[in-house]
């Protein structure tokens, strides 16, 4: 046996250490060095799951029947490994709506509800005191068993405040205070907590291993061993057999343990909090998925063998198997071990005591207290310009107040039932939370009277087949309407409900319990039609992945004051705080204070902040208070919601038609670029013909001009004056023609008359009519052709007009009297090629490309022609699919060529 | 005094004309049939004006004032630019590399005579 004070002292201490990591972690999140902000913690926080009922009441309930313990725990493996995709949505929903527990993320999802936020604390209330009874009673009992000399009997003392476990209630509350409601934070997060917790976690895990150690290897030789043993007393067959004649549906039971234990490993108060609330980043889940299950199955390792050493110490039956953890080690003579395990013990109850009854107060004063506060102004509460302090108190006082009732519960139903039982009352009381939470985090459909209903048929189904029972068999009321139906009607009877037998108790009222739930929820949701706020709510639950953080909500009209938004914050939040929020908020948008503007997204922020600290359906009637806002119709809504998916459809249309639309504009584009450097061509040509028109104006008109003011001017003088004009005024004639030509020919209006042409008969012709311009110069002109040349067709006159441009080209080009010119002409199967040789002065390579361009006459010094010959010779060549060409080297004449085919066709 | 006028033009009927004009008016006349020869004239010559053609083979009339400005010696060399080419851009081109004036063909000679004469007495 272990000395009051040193029991007492070392487990005080214990929890100052707590509370020192605790203030710590809370000093070092003020500096931004988070310390759970890390996956490790993350999971080991989770193990808040494993309570006092896990720490002594597996081996209590292995003792009794088993591998029955095993469902508790597989159920929470289950979940996370199966339903970490379902969690990373509660914590993605939790967070992007500020959501800080279960009674406010369901009554948000379903518009908001008030009732709603007010019936899931309730039924948090009543089905979690036992639960934190069972805790205290865990505490209370392995303390008397430390204190107690060996084998006598516990005496528990007739008054309460000579009752220590008063005391440790007391105590807890300090604790609890001190941890979740030291100050008010909207995010309702608590780091310091949050680090103890994890804290406990591992030195549960190192007491309850050590025990099992201690009992496996050195109290016995191990597993084997204490298996060898537990066969010899012959328990151990009753233990390990599954359906028994007693207990032929053991599989159901099996499973609905399983479903159970799932469902509260997601829907408890405590583990919403360190799983959601508390949550730093999602992808911390993805260590949790197999740290957790992990812990679990490391804190599971050593149940059986301590049960069963217990067993084969003590005797089947004898002496109380949810303290074999404790008395084990102290019936070895081990004190320091037991106390070693009663602080373990200590770690699962508190941690679970604080986090739970921290949880479940912010439900009581957001969801119970507060609004009932606010509606009917108590406190002088809407006047009060800071109410951070009241809600500070109302939490503490919640805590006081939960941890009381827990005692309460613990002196008057404690002896009852064994620790596991209290336990699963608590989960069936949470698992109605199922259809609401989950139907509204995946069915749109799910309406506020859907959750109403199925929440209340659940409870009540709940508190009839199991609590009330439960209730009875302490003795605290007549079993008969247990045993015979209340009022004699046997349908009725809680246990054995419309005559349904068979089952064990627990699966009996899950069943009924969840299934009318279910059925409620579903036709009810069904049969009437949701309000506006419920489908704009569960749209944003529902489709919470497909929204971005921060974005406004669609659906919210009305009018708002910044200040008096403002204002209504730090009444909640604080004055600091409320700036600073709104300081983020407005630097987040881009703006300064000053430049914010009162509308949809500034309200919906305000709201959320406050949702934080007093609930989302509180948050809701604060911002209504403030805010006029024009009710929001269904058919609004539904409005949006069309408009949405028609802007969808829209939106898609217009994007491809974008596509359609960029490629019309790329080649609009390059049509325009074509287009421009069109018409710079066209402006150059208007330019070049200009000026090749003004340049005989100016001679003629100076000519003129000249003459006219000189009447007695010399007959000579003028005669060559009159020689020049009529050489321009002809130049000016062959010009417009050709410019006319040249448009006729590139625009495709001019007249071809394509006959078959004797291409011999053509230079004949040509010759003849340049040779008078030759003879005059004194250059010589030689043809040099074939005796007979096939006939092509083509225009003959268009041809004469290439000839006749490239003879007198040459002519130009040629020095007079030594000039030489030769026309060669042959004639192939596939066409006729002819060729003007000169011996002028030759064309430099870099001019030579030029000379086929409009108006780009080779820069030769001999300038006479209107630059549009050679260009129009190549338009009529190449009109009769052949080319023209230039071979020539300065100072070695030139040869100008053409090749007209004979095509197949013609 | 008599005057020596340069006549740049690539063109031998205008060249003909202007020649006969500005002898006409008492001027002592230069003739050059490209850029080049206009730059060797003005250095050989130093006339006290030119009447410079701007589409010229070899080096355009553009280049031509624009290599006499260049020089210390003709900053202030009158050139009336002669251009068949009626675009405000070059004339403003024109204007741009310091010719003085700027004549568009085909033109009055009267308008011309009246314009060399009064930059050539102004000039002294």
């Amino acid at each position: 046996m272990l000395s009051t004070s040193l029991v007492i002292g070392v487990a005080f201490t214990y929890l100052l250490i707590l509370f020192a990591i605790a203030y710590s972690a809370d000093r070092a999140a003020l500096k931004g060095r988070s310390w759970i902000n890390n996956p490790w913690v993350y999971a080991l926080s989770m193990a808040v799951y494993c309570t006092a009922w896990t720490y002594f009441g597996s081996v209590g309930r292995a003792a009794n029947s088993g591998v029955w313990f095993l469902p508790i725990y597989l159920g929470p493996t289950l979940a996370m490994i199966l339903g970490w995709l379902v969690i990373r949505k509660m914590i993605r929903i939790a967070k992007t709506y500020r959501i800080t527990s279960i009674a406010d993320f369901i009554a948000s999802r379903y518009g908001k509800s008030q009732r709603l936020a007010s019936l899931v604390t309730l039924i948090t209330l009543v089905g979690i005191i036992p639960y934190l009874a069972l805790q205290l009673k865990a505490i209370a009992s392995g303390y008397q068993m430390l204190t107690t000399p060996l084998n006598s009997t516990v005496l528990y003392p007739s008054h309460w405040w000579q009752d220590s476990t008063f005391y440790i209630a007391l105590l807890l509350v300090g604790f609890t205070i001190m941890f979740g409601a030291r100050h008010l934070d909207s995010h309702e997060r608590h780091e310091g907590m949050v680090a103890a917790i994890a804290f406990e976690s591992v030195i549960k895990l190192i007491g309850f291993i050590a025990v099992g150690v201690f009992v496996t290897y050195y109290l016995f030789n191990g597993m084997s061993d204490i298996f060898r043993q537990a066969q010899a007393i012959g328990h151990l067959n009753a233990l390990f057999s599954f359906n028994t004649p007693a207990n032929p549906l053991a599989h159901i039971q099996w499973f609905s343990l399983l479903l159970l234990s799932l469902l509260s490993m997601l829907l408890l108060p405590r583990q919403f909090q360190v799983m959601v609330v508390e949550a730093v980043d999602e992808k911390h889940l993805k260590r949790a998925v197999w740290m957790f299950p992990l812990y679990l199955v490391l804190i599971n390792i050593f149940v059986l063998p301590i049960a069963l050493a217990g067993l084969i110490t003590f005797g089947v039956g004898q002496g109380n198997a949810d303290l074999f953890v404790l008395s084990l080690p102290l019936h070895s003579g081990y004190e320091w071990l037991a106390l070693l395990a009663f602080i373990g013990g200590v770690s699962a109850a508190t941690g679970m005591v604080i986090v739970e009854a921290t949880a479940v107060a912010t439900m009581l004063c957001n969801d119970l207290i507060m609004p009932w506060l606010l509606k009917r102004n108590g406190f002088g509460l809407l006047q009060c310009s800071d109410l951070t302090q009241i809600i500070l108190w109302i939490r503490r006082g919640a805590i006081l107040i939960l941890l009381l009732l827990g005692y309460v519960y613990f002196k008057v139903a404690g002896d009852a039932y064994a620790l596991v039982s209290i336990g699963l009352i608590s989960f069936a009381a949470v698992a109605q939370f199922a259809p609401s939470f989950f139907g509204g985090m995946y069915w749109k459909g799910g309406t506020e009277k859907g959750a109403w209903g199925g929440l209340l048929l659940g409870f009540v189904m709940w508190g009839y087949t199991l609590m009330l029972p439960s209730i009875a068999k302490s003795g605290w009321m007549d079993t008969s309407f247990i045993n015979e139906g209340p009022f004699g009607i046997a349908l009725l009877k809680p246990e054995q409900f419309l005559g349904l037998t068979g089952l064990d108790n627990l699966t009996h009222a899950l069943f009924w319990s969840l299934w009318l739930n279910i059925v409620a929820y579903v036709g009810m949701s069904l049969w009437k039609q949701p309000s506006a706020r419920e489908t704009s709510q569960a749209l944003l639950f529902v489709d919470v992945f497909k929204r971005k953080t921060h974005s406004a909500p669609v659906f919210w009209q009305g009018q708002a004051q910044v200040q008096d938004l403002m204002q209504l914050m730090m009444r909640f939040l604080g004055q600091d705080r409320s700036t600073l929020l709104f300081k983020q908020y407005a630097q987040y948008q881009g703006l300064t204070l000053e430049q914010l503007q009162p509308n949809a997204q500034l309200v919906h922020f305000v709201e959320t902040q406050l949702s934080g600290a007093i609930g989302s359906a509180s948050a809701r009637t604060m911002v209504e208070s403030v805010v006029d806002e024009e009710p929001l119709e269904l058919e609004d809504v539904m409005h949006i919601l069309e408009e949405a998916s028609q802007l969808r459809a829209y939106s898609k249309a217009l994007e491809e038609k974008s596509l359609s639309l960029e490629q019309a504009t790329a080649e609009l584009r390059a049509a325009n670029e074509q287009l421009k450097s069109l018409d710079h061509l066209k402006d150059d040509f208007m330019s070049s013909v200009t000026h090749e028109l003004r340049t005989p104006l100016t001679s003629i008109r100076a000519l003129t001009e000249l003459m006219l003011d000189d009447p007695d001017m010399e007959w000579e003088q003028r005669e060559q004056f009159m020689g020049i004009i009529l050489a321009e005024a002809e130049r000016l004639g062959r010009l417009v023609n050709q410019v006319l030509d040249m448009a006729k020919i590139e625009g495709g209006h001019a007249e071809w008359h394509t006959t078959d042409v004797d291409m011999k008969a053509i230079i004949h012709q040509a010759a003849t009519s340049m040779s008078a311009s030759y003879l005059e110069k004194g250059v010589s002109l030689q043809l040099k052709t074939p005796e007979t040349v096939a006939v092509l067709r083509a225009d003959a006159d268009r041809l004469l007009q290439v000839v006749l441009n490239l003879l007198s080209n040459a002519l130009k080009f040629v020095p007079s009297q030594t000039g030489q010119v030769t026309v060669a002409l042959k004639d192939a199967p596939e066409g006729i090629t002819i060729e003007v040789l000169d011996n002028g002065i030759g064309i430099a390579p870099e001019q030579q490309a030029l000379v086929f361009e409009k108006f780009r006459q080779a820069d030769n010094g001999v300038q006479q022609g209107t630059g549009l010959g050679l260009p129009i010779s190549r338009q009529i060549v190449e009109h009769f699919g052949g080319h023209m060409w230039l071979h020539s080297e300065l100072g070695q004449g030139a040869c100008f060529g053409f090749f007209l085919p004979r095509l197949a066709h013609e | 005094m008599i005057r020596t006028i340069l006549i740049a033009d690539d063109e031998p009927n205008i060249l003909i004309s202007l020649e006969f004009l500005m002898k006409r008016e008492g001027f002592r006349v230069l003739v050059a049939h490209n850029g080049q020869e206009a730059l060797d004239q003005v250095a050989n010559e130093a006339p006290d004006l030119i009447l410079l053609d701007v589409m010229m083979p070899k080096k355009t009339g553009f280049d031509v004032c624009q290599e006499l400005r260049a020089q210390e010696a003709y900053q202030h060399l009158p050139i009336i630019m002669l251009t068949a080419k009626g675009r405000d851009t070059d004339i403003a081109k024109g204007k741009a590399l310091g010719a003085s004036d700027y004549i568009l063909k085909p033109f009055s000679t009267k308008e011309l005579v009246q314009k060399v004469r009064d930059i050539v007495e102004s000039s002294t």
